[in-house]
């Protein structure tokens, strides 16, 4: 039996394609990819990403023992403030990138991709320094995601009128709605939104309020087809696709989550080695003109050699084209730079570009020109 | 279940096709159009080409993944839709119609015969849909 979130019934209701995730029966779109990712772009988004695991780690020595874990400085994470980072291995290979949330003087909530949970929980227990606590808390909670343009505008309606003042990447309480509710400005879409994590009683209401009282706005539900391609268009990494245990923050382009002034932390070492002697393979964005959409495992060439592989490809709506993240020899890395990606015996030049391929500016930032009237 | 024009012939793999003159007409049906959804790319045969009936002769692709598409009958490519090429969600909009890929001047008349009608593709389509 696949794992079911609390939101489940709903989603067949509204008519969802439903797809396997990880062991979690999700939806996958419920009109079309396309008509919800332009809806996150230029209107409004709801998520229901409650697949993803929640950990709480506390105690005096929390801090201490997260900053040992993950390659960035929590020490410089405040409480109410939250940052993107990553665990790995001993030999520098990338476990999950997660974002950690300082709720409290000694409580961090770590949110972690569904297919690590159980081996995230189980390394966290592993390496605990003095007296931290390590909890599971994904069983019975929710996490809802509204991205968009108007996600303030709706939200400030919906829940408390001082979301608008939390800034990006903090958190805080949502006491309105649960004792043990809470609210960030984070997202996956690369564009203005929030994250809610809260019971699942909670999140059913909060579901069906925020689609019956914004209509009118353009709020629709939002599959994981469209996660999956705003994130791309963003030039945001998935797990397991375009990072794993295999890779390291330098080879994904990550390196800029790394503090690696810290005293230390695993994997340390081999992030200091690769610092010296470079890398030999890196992870890029590529755009084709037109053609077909790059997928996993395609390879891209230079004069018929193999110098690369696609990790993730899709047709961005926004840029009305093909994109994709790969791979490529670091020689053959920069931007600039033509590969060749061969699909079905034809060859589509493929043209390494600076990610993201989409940046929010500031006429998305302009919610009230993109009201539909 | 979708639409099923009564004069057209169909495929267990969601084509359909129509006689105009000498040639068959061929396109997918609305079903196989709203299983694919968001069609962001068609690569269609090249004229002059031999295709045999139940093997690819074009592709399709969503934003999730690529299909084959399979000729009818077998036969030689006459004619492509140009115009689907290059807006491929044609091929959403009026599967039927505008969205048609390409024309085939049968090799093997006889082959016809085993395509359905919309009656059995109607059948066929809701048996195996979810």
């Amino acid at each position: 039996m696949p794992n079911k979130t609390a939101l489940h019934d709903r989603h067949r209701q509204l008519g969802a394609k439903m797809t396997d995730f990880h062991g979690w029966d999700m939806p996958l779109y419920y009109t079309s990819i396309i008509e919800e990712h332009k809806a996150v772009r230029q209107t409004l988004g709801i998520f229901d990403i409650s697949h993803m695991g929640q950990v709480l780690v506390t105690g005096p020595d929390a801090m201490q023992t997260l900053n040992h874990l993950m390659v960035s400085d929590l020490t410089q994470v405040g409480e109410g403030r939250a940052c993107y980072t990553l665990m790995l291995n001993d030999q520098g290979g990338i476990l999950d990138d997660l974002i950690i949330y300082r709720t409290g003087e000694e409580a961090y909530l770590v949110i972690v991709n569904c297919g690590n949970r159980t081996s995230d929980v189980e390394w966290l227990k592993a390496h605990a320094q003095g007296k931290t606590s390590i909890a599971d808390i994904s069983e019975g909670r929710s996490i809802l995601s509204v991205q968009g343009p108007l996600a303030c505008r709706v939200l400030e309606q919906i829940l408390d009128a001082r979301v608008t003042s939390l800034g990006r990447f903090a958190v805080a309480p949502m006491r309105t709605l649960s004792p043990d509710a809470c609210i960030a400005r984070t997202g996956y879409t690369g564009g203005d939104g929030f994250e809610l994590f809260l019971p699942d009683g909670h999140a059913k209401r909060l579901w069906d309020t925020i689609l019956a009282s914004a209509q009118s706005a353009g709020i629709r539900p939002i599959g994981l087809g469209a996660r999956d391609t705003l994130r791309l268009e963003a030039g945001l990494r998935l797990y397991g696709t375009d990072m794993d245990a295999t890779t390291t923050p330098s080879e994904a382009g990550l390196h800029w989550t790394v503090a690696i002034n810290k005293p230390d932390f695993i994997g340390k070492p081999v992030l200091l080695r690769q610092k010296q002697e470079g890398v030999a393979k890196k992870l890029v964005g590529f755009e084709l003109a037109q053609g077909p959409v790059p997928r996993t495992g395609m390879e891209l060439t230079i004069d018929n050699r193999r110098v690369g592989t696609v990790t993730s490809g899709t047709f961005s709506p926004l840029l009305n084209k093909p994109l994709g993240l790969g791979y490529v020899e670091t020689a053959h890395a920069a931007p600039g730079a033509t590969l060749t990606l061969t699909v079905r015996a034809q060859r589509y030049p493929a043209t390494i570009v600076k990610l993201p391929f989409w940046k929010e500016d500031s006429v998305t930032r302009q919610p009230l020109e993109h009201l539909p009237s | 279940m979708s639409a099923v024009p009564a004069n057209l012939s169909y495929t267990k793999t969601h084509e359909w096709s129509r006689r105009e003159g000498a040639e068959l007409v061929v396109g997918i049906t609305a079903h196989a159009q709203e299983e694919l959804r968001d069609v962001v790319f068609v690569e269609l045969p090249k004229t002059g080409r031999m295709v045999k009936q139940a093997e690819p002769a074009a592709v399709i692709e969503s934003v999730k993944a690529a299909f084959d598409i399979y000729a009818p009958v077998s036969g030689t490519i006459t004619r492509v839709n140009d115009a689907v090429a290059k807006s491929p969600q044609l091929v959403n909009q009026d599967c039927y119609g505008q969205g048609w890929l390409f024309a085939i001047a049968p090799s093997a008349p006889e082959e016809t015969s085993s395509l359905l009608t919309a009656d059995e593709y109607t059948k066929h389509a809701s048996a195996s849909a979810h």
